[in-house]
Order: structure tokens, then C-alpha cells, then sequence
């Protein structure tokens, strides 16, 4: 009921809105002023758009901002902020919204009002027609209440009214909301221009994450393997040479040999965790995630159900979230236990890790979950972390992704 | 000693069946993918086979699955895998398949022929061989350790890689009665029932690790 009323008073703000809106593009020729005005009255209208596109989405019926993204070098009051208001259709939108969608609120507003009000009226019909006397006009079925019977009758009516009332509030407000849509979601085209936008972004930032991680390869193989791969030939050369002279030299030169081309596959073998670990490629995210749970310091119970693999890549950027997140966990958490849950279900894939440490994570603090944030970004994933003081943190991450029937059959279970 | 050798590499497998024949090891078939393995198993019955984890068509972890599959058709049945890395994972797989006789060793541990064939010869009888990397591993997150001694911790890896009390003692360069006290020190302290069987000690401490 309030928020019908309240409906009301923000449907009347529509006609100054307007008012404004006009008065400003009628002021464009206007030297400066005209300028200046227009992304004011504008960004005016805007604030009301995007309250209403909020309360549409909270009355279930979710509208997305169909805007252009602001200028880059766009200064208040230039040429660039002028141009880019009057060109966005959305702006025109909104404009056409302002009058048909406060008559709508309105309409929607009263009836959200109107009815519980009256089924109240019926509710207390009893002791006010006592203390009015006999004079009453009527109520629901009743008409003209004359005996102390009949004002009783108008009690079970008034509280049908009530629930009537509230209960087709909601549905009223999504008829609203379901009308504010038609003008204030983003039409196809809008919504196809903020996709491209997205997509440039979240390329590039995947672009730059592979070109820093082939970087990062580049430099270990570099400074490691290969190298130990040449002194490694040096030390077998030098025992060639060594052998029939001084066998006890030969001997020692190929013991170091044989070491130093251990220490090159451990290195090498670490190198190869951190680009696809061999487990994710054998036994799919669920026995990688398990194997990697198995080898923290934190116990962590993982509760997964996966009928079959998903796309390597995907996989692979899944993998990496899970396994950075738990990074974290035993890194700064200072947690007793965890807990990773992975579920496929209606085309994604909702990983959720919770730990009972100390919570206050901040993915604006520490470059590795904004590092979670962009890999999976790059497969239209999100990533939302709730992490109060005191704990408990929970981050949850999703991907949309489709799964595949299973490569091999795992009858093992791993626990 | 009859040996079944499983691996796709060519190099390698020939590596690994010219090694084992110059220890007197008899390689009576050697397979290079997943599915002819298991009957492969099955119809020569070695005394020990050695499995390489990653094979085609896959390349996934059959090696590790048709391992696991003969040791439940053919109980006991010495089985030493190996792999490019290691898994805790794998081993407590591997372990949860009765009787003693698994390894599961990284590669590299070939490169040390000694200790290698010693590890295959300790398998082919009943007993085991952790790669000292997955006992790290499993040492690595269990904090009730912290009441052994630093010695103590030693001997309990030495332990649980598969190595008998002679074998601890020449390595750690203590006698063997040392090692002894190390051990019922060891069991005292994390609870555990003494035991004389070397073999059922070893897949113990490996069940009290893997927990």
C-alpha cells in the first residue's frame, strides 16, 4: 500500500520532469546555456529512468540500462556531452516514457491503494456505525446499513477486500513494471551495442591476461629448463672427454648429470601445473578439485556433482577460479575448514567456496580476485563475494557452459 | 620374474624393458595403450607390472584405471605405476585396492637404477613403494605430526615410502635398532597398533597419512 502511494508521488514527478525536458531543448539555440541544459535535464530524467528501472526489477520484471557509454573526454557543458545525449534513441525513450508511464503508475498506484483502504473501511464498518448511529450508506453487498446485523456483515467482506487487495499488489506492479519495460529496456540494437562494448572489454583484458601468462612461460623455460638443459650437456660432454683419462671425474660429472636433469623435470613439471595441471586434463574439474583439496593445509570438503566434462577451455578457466580462491583461503582467511561446492544446472555452472575465517576479503583490495573476476569474464562468467567482518566468506562463481557426456567412465570413487 | 611393462612411449618403453632385463627381470609382454592392457594383465599374470599412469586413446588416467581394475580381478596382483607427476589423489586410490604389492613412483625415480629396481623387487613381493613426493605431500598438511620428533618424521617418511627397517637404518645412517625405537616411538605417539609385519606397517602408516 505504501509503496503504491509512493508509486504515486514518483509518477508526479514525471510532468516537471517534462516540463524541464521541453524547456531545455527549446533553449538549445541559446548560446552556452543551451549547451549545458540539455545533459543537465537529461541526466535529471536518467536518475528517474534508472529509479524505475531498479523498482521494475525488484517488482521481478528485470530492465537493463539501455544507454551509450559517456564520452571519454566529454567535459559538462561541451559539444561531445551535447552530442552523445541527443543521439543515444534512449534519451528520446525516456522522454516518451515520462507521460504514458506516470499515467500508468498512477493508474496502477491508486488501485494498490484504493482497494486495501476500502477493504479497511469495511473492517472497522462495526464500531464507527455504532458510534455514527444508524445513518450509513452501504458497504460491499450491504446497501444503506441499517441494523447492528448487517454492520457485521461488512467485516468478513472488508477483510476479503484487504487480502484481495494486497494479494494482486505484486501482480499489479508487474503489470507496471512489465509497461515501464516496453520503453526503458534497452531495444535490440542497445542491447546488442552494450554487448559489443562488454565483449572489447573483457577481450582485451583476456588478450592481455594470455599474453602476460606466455610472457611468464616464456621467462621460466628461458631462465630454467633450458638452461639446465645446457649445462646438462656441458657436464655429459665433459664426462665424454673425462671417461678413459680420469673414469673416478666421469663418474662424479655424470651423478651431477643425472641430478641436474631431475631438478629440470621438476621444474618443468611445475611449469606444467601452472599452465593445464596434468589431474584437470586426467579426471575432469571435479578430481582436479578434489586432488587439489587434498594437497591444502586447510581441510575441505568438496561436494561436487558434474555428470560429465565441460569444454577444456571452460574447464580450465573454472579450474583456475576454484584453485585461486582456495589460494586465498589458506593464504589469508586464517579459516579451520572450507567448503567447495560445484553444480551444473539450466546451462551454468555455480561453483561456490565458503570458509569460516575471518572474513573482510575485498575483491578491490587484492589484484587475485579481480584476477578470478577476469578469467572468468572472458566465458561470460561472474564472480560474487560476500565477506562480512568475522566471516563467514562466501564466494560464489558462475559460468555458462554446456556439459558433455563423460570421456571415460570414473567407477572409482575418490573418497 | 615375470614383468608386464605398460607405457607409450617407444623410447621409453624399450628404456624400461632393457633396464629391467639387465637386472634378470623377465618382460614377457609390454604394452603402448589402455584397453589391451587389462587382458594383457589378465592372461600373463605377472609377477609384477609396471604401469605407465597416461595412455592412448585418451591420454587421460587409464593406465591408473585398468591398474586399479586388475588388482579387483586378480587380488594382490604387484602393480608399480608411474607417472609424469604425482597425485595423493592416485595413491589413496591405489591403496584402496586390498593387499599390499602397489608403487606408484614419479618417472624421474628411474633415473636412479638401483633404488628402482629395488622399488619394482619390493612390490613383485607383497610390499610398497610411495614416491617420496606424494609422502611430502601428505607430511605437508598433517599438523598431529608436529608432536614427532624432527628424526621421528624422517623415519615415518622413510616409513611410508616402502622402505624396511634395514633399508631406513642404511639410509638415515642409524642403526637398525635405532629405527626400531623410531618406529614404536612413532606408533606410540599417533595411536597406532605395533606391528612386526613391515608390509601391513607400511599400508598403516599410508591409511593414517591418506585420513
Amino acid at each position: 500500500m505504501l509503496a503504491g502511494a509512493a508509486g504515486i508521488g514518483l509518477a508526479l514527478t514525471n510532468l516537471p520532469l517534462l516540463v524541464l525536458s521541453i524547456a531545455s531543448l527549446a533553449l538549445v539555440p541559446v548560446p552556452f546555456l543551451g549547451m549545458a541544459l540539455v545533459p543537465w535535464t537529461t541526466n535529471l530524467v536518467r536518475k528517474r529512468t534508472d529509479l524505475e528501472r531498479r523498482l521494475a526489477s525488484r517488482a521481478g520484471v528485470p530492465v537493463a540500462r539501455p544507454y551509450h557509454p559517456p564520452p571519454e573526454r566529454g567535459v559538462p557543458g561541451g559539444w561531445r556531452r551535447f552530442r552523445w545525449t541527443l543521439t543515444d534513441p534512449a534519451t528520446w525513450r525516456d522522454l516518451a516514457w515520462l507521460v504514458p508511464g506516470a499515467v500508468v503508475g498512477i493508474a496502477v498506484g491508486a488501485i494498490v491503494v484504493a482497494i486495501p483502504l476500502y477493504g479497511l473501511a469495511g473492517l472497522t464498518l462495526t464500531p464507527v456505525w455504532i458510534w455514527m448511529g444508524t445513518d450509513w450508506y452501504g458497504y460491499g453487498t450491504v446497501w444503506s446499513v441499517d441494523t447492528f446485523g448487517e454492520a457485521v456483515l461488512c467485516v468478513p467482506q472488508g477483510a476479503a477486500i484487504l487480502a484481495g487487495g494486497l494479494w494482486v499488489a505484486p501482480w499489479l506492479r508487474r503489470v507496471d513494471a512489465s509497461f515501464d519495460r516496453l520503453l526503458l529496456a534497452p531495444t535490440r540494437a542497445a542491447e546488442l551495442r552494450l554487448r559489443v562494448t562488454q565483449l572489447t572489454v573483457t577481450r582485451a583484458d583476456t588478450v592481455d591476461a594470455q599474453a602476460a601468462e606466455l610472457r611468464r612461460i616464456e621467462r621460466d623455460l628461458h631462465d630454467g629448463i633450458q638452461a639446465r638443459l645446457v649445462s646438462l650437456g656441458m657436464m655429459i660432454g665433459l664426462a665424454d672427454e673425462l671417461i678413459d683419462r680420469n673414469p673416478a671425474a666421469a663418474h662424479e660429472m655424470l651423478a651431477e648429470a643425472r641430478k641436474s636433469s631431475g631438478t629440470a623435470l621438476v621444474e618443468l613439471r611445475h611449469l606444467v601445473r601452472g599452465i593445464h595441471p596434468p589431474v584437470l586434463a586426467e579426471r575432469g574439474l571435479v578430481g582436479a578439485v578434489r586432488a587439489l583439496a587434498l594437497s591444502l593445509p586447510v581441510p575441505i570438503t568438496v561436494d561436487a556433482d558434474l555428470s560429465g566434462r565441460l569444454d577444456t577451455p571452460v574447464e580450465s578457466a573454472a579450474y583456475f577460479a576454484v584453485a585461486e580462491t582456495l589460494t586465498n583461503v589458506v593464504r589469508h582467511s586464517r579459516a579451520q575448514h572450507a567448503w567447495v561446492s560445484l553444480c551444473h544446472d539450466a546451462g551454468r555452472l555455480a561453483m561456490v567456496v565458503t570458509d569460516d575465517g575471518a572474513g573482510g576479503a575485498d575483491s578491490a583490495a587484492g589484484t587475485g580476485l579481480r584476477g578470478i573476476e577476469r578469467r572468468l569474464a572472458a566465458f561470460d562468467g561472474t564472480m560474487t563475494l560476500s565477506s562480512p567482518p568475522g566471516g563467514p566468506t562466501v564466494i560464489t562463481m558462475e559460468l555458462p557452459c554446456a556439459l558433455s557426456s563423460p570421456r571415460t567412465t570414473h567407477s572409482f570413487a575418490t573418497d | 620374474m615375470r614383468v608386464v611393462i605398460a607405457e607409450d612411449h617407444a623410447l621409453l618403453r624399450d628404456g624400461l624393458t632393457r633396464l629391467l632385463r639387465a637386472f634378470d627381470f623377465d618382460v614377457v609382454a609390454s604394452v603402448d595403450n589402455g584397453p589391451a592392457l587389462l587382458p594383457t594383465l589378465v592372461t600373463h599374470r605377472p609377477q609384477v607390472a609396471v604401469i605407465d599412469v597416461r595412455l592412448p586413446p585418451t591420454f587421460t588416467d587409464e593406465g591408473l584405471q585398468a591398474a586399479i581394475a586388475a588388482r579387483t580381478q586378480i587380488p594382490g596382483l604387484p602393480i608399480l605405476v608411474l607417472s609424469q607427476h604425482v597425485e595423493p589423489m592416485y595413491a589413496r586410490e591405489l591403496l584402496s585396492t586390498p593387499h599390499g604389492g602397489v608403487g606408484y613412483l614419479l618417472k624421474d625415480r628411474v633415473f636412479d637404477v638401483g633404488e628402482f629396481v629395488d622399488a619394482v623387487r619390493r612390490v613383485a613381493a607383497g610390499g610398497s613403494a610411495m614416491d617420496p613426493e606424494v609422502i611430502s605431500q601428505l607430511l605437508a598438511r598433517r599438523e598431529p605430526l608436529a608432536v614427532l620428533t624432527a628424526r621421528e618424521r624422517e623415519v615415518l617418511g622413510e616409513m611410508a615410502e616402502g622402505r624396511s627397517n634395514a633399508a631406513i637404518a642404511t639410509k638415515l645412517r642409524i642403526t637398525e635398532k635405532a629405527v626400531s625405537k623410531h618406529i614404536n616411538n612413532i606408533l606410540t605417539k599417533l595411536d597406532m597398533p605395533p606391528s612386526d609385519d613391515d608390509n601391513r606397517r607400511v599400508l598403516a602408516v599410508l591409511a593414517y597419512l591418506n585420513a
